[in-house]
């Protein structure tokens, strides 16, 4: 498989604290989980990925550019209406305004709330605001979507409405790669995991082998404890 | 105290009469004011946004500058603004000094200090909020600094308010750079010091309590607007 994403001795410390730490890493499948216990750093390292992020050591490679967006665990809004909202990342890009309108429509449709076009976004349930990020990110047609625990503050309806975008929005061709910390989530979204602990990456393995066969203890222990 | 309430009653016969000389006061006080603030929101604002999304050397500096002006007296910017509009001065020839326009730049420039400081305050919080996402869909500093200014338009009421607050308030600067000219450089604060002195207490009284009605008016209209706002924006 073609990589499209290679990490070479990624490193990123604040003062004393190596928050990520010699992360080598290639990836090529569609769909990625990062899993990890707190603290281990994943966020840190998609946010490196997307380069929110500037790296203290190694570098990050794109063997060809790839157009990227992200989705954040807390969605935040503008004081706007969500279609505002969404067209905003359009306009920015420099997109002819009746495209952005018509792109924005149309991605609030896959979501599944053109009702919602003209309602104030901060007015919309921490659950809609999710969907209205994912339709904001996926409006700009990304090649690579990153995606930071994007079900963590949302209650189970909503979880499952936004993994049913995520999917769609995989089978629609876009790669992805996500942090979570729901390992159903990982098994039903993700082709392989990474795993990080302590800022290192400890292993990277297909979603089914990760989950039978880890290849690390640490990972065995992490699976067991998160299962209980 | 008669002599208070004495005052006091003259004062609200004045405003219940209309008197032409009072309302001549208190709309050039406004127009002053109202154009000082406009001027200053526009410069100090923009100022605030740099200074909160901005990333350059020096920055720190005009953050504390900027925070420090706030608390600028006003007679020595009347000072300052008078040696500069003065006919000696490098701007004497157009002959400004003792003209309305003259406390207008003298009340911006102790203004815009206060709305550049407020407001990078509100922005900086609007900043840490937006960041990341901001970032994310590939806005510039300088564009996000923007966003954030429009995006947190109600909150920035409140600072326009304080800077309007500060100025309709003050009487250094008007005072030496507008001279107190009966007629035409006369505003609510310098009267009232005028009056003051000259014992003549019922206008002096009727403008102070003209002027602490209109505060709190405009402050009651700005608060109960923000209130709705968020009500309605979230």
């Amino acid at each position: 498989m073609e990589h499209w994403l290679e990490l070479d001795g990624l490193g990123l410390t604040e003062g004393d604290v190596r928050i990520v730490e010699n992360v080598t890493l290639k990836i090529g499948c569609s769909s990625t989980a990062i899993l990890g216990p707190n603290g281990a750093g994943k966020s840190t390292l998609l946010r490196l990925m997307h380069g929110l992020l500037h790296s203290s050591a190694g570098r990050i490679a794109w063997p060809r550019p790839l157009r990227q967006a992200m989705v954040f665990q807390r969605p935040i809004m503008l004081r706007a209406t969500v279609l505002a909202n969404i067209e905003y990342g359009l306009r920015l890009r420099g997109h002819p305004s009746a495209e952005q309108r018509r792109r924005a429509l149309a991605a609030l449709d896959r979501v599944g709330l053109p009702e919602l076009a003209l309602r104030q976004a901060r007015r919309c349930s921490g659950g809609e605001q999710q969907r209205i990020a994912l339709a904001r990110a996926w409006a700009l047609e990304p090649q690579v979507l990153f995606l930071d625990e994007p079900t963590a503050s949302l209650d189970p309806a909503s979880s499952r409405e936004v993994e049913r975008i995520i999917h769609e929005i995989v089978a629609a061709g876009t790669k992805i790669v996500m942090t979570t910390h729901n390992l159903g989530q990982a098994r039903r979204l993700a082709e392989e995991v990474v795993y990080l602990e302590g800022g290192r990456l400890l292993e990277q393995t297909p979603v089914a082998d990760f989950f039978t066969l880890p290849q690390t203890l640490a990972a065995r222990d992490f699976i067991r404890e998160e299962v209980g | 105290m008669q002599d208070v309430a004495a005052s006091l009653a003259l004062g609200a016969q004045l405003v219940a009469a209309g008197d032409a000389r009072l309302l001549a006061i208190i709309a050039l006080s406004l127009e002053v004011s109202v154009t000082a603030t406009l001027f200053s929101c526009f410069l100090g604002m923009p100022i605030g946004s740099v200074l909160s999304v901005g990333r350059f050397a020096g920055r720190r500096t005009l953050i504390v500058l900027f925070n420090g002006f706030m608390g600028l007296p006003p007679v020595v910017v009347g000072l300052i603004v008078y040696l500069l509009l003065s006919r000696a001065g490098p701007l004497g020839r157009f002959g400004l000094l003792f003209t309305p326009t003259a406390m207008v730049i003298a009340q911006t420039v102790l203004v815009t200090p206060i709305i550049a400081a407020l407001t990078r305050q509100v922005i900086e919080g609007e900043w840490r909020e937006h960041r990341e996402q901001l970032r994310s869909l590939g806005a510039s500093r300088l564009r996000a600094g923007r966003t954030l200014l429009w995006n947190a338009r109600f909150s920035l009421t409140t600072t326009a308010l304080a800077g309007f607050g500060r100025a309709i308030a003050e009487v250094g600067t008007v005072m030496i750079v507008g001279g107190n000219i009966d007629g035409v450089t006369r505003v609510m604060t310098t009267t009232i010091a005028l009056e003051t002195s000259k014992g003549d207490l019922p206008l002096a009284l009727a403008l102070g309590a003209i002027l602490i009605a209109i505060v709190l008016a405009i402050n009651a209209a700005a608060y109960a607007f923000k209130q709705w706002a968020e009500r309605r924006w979230g």
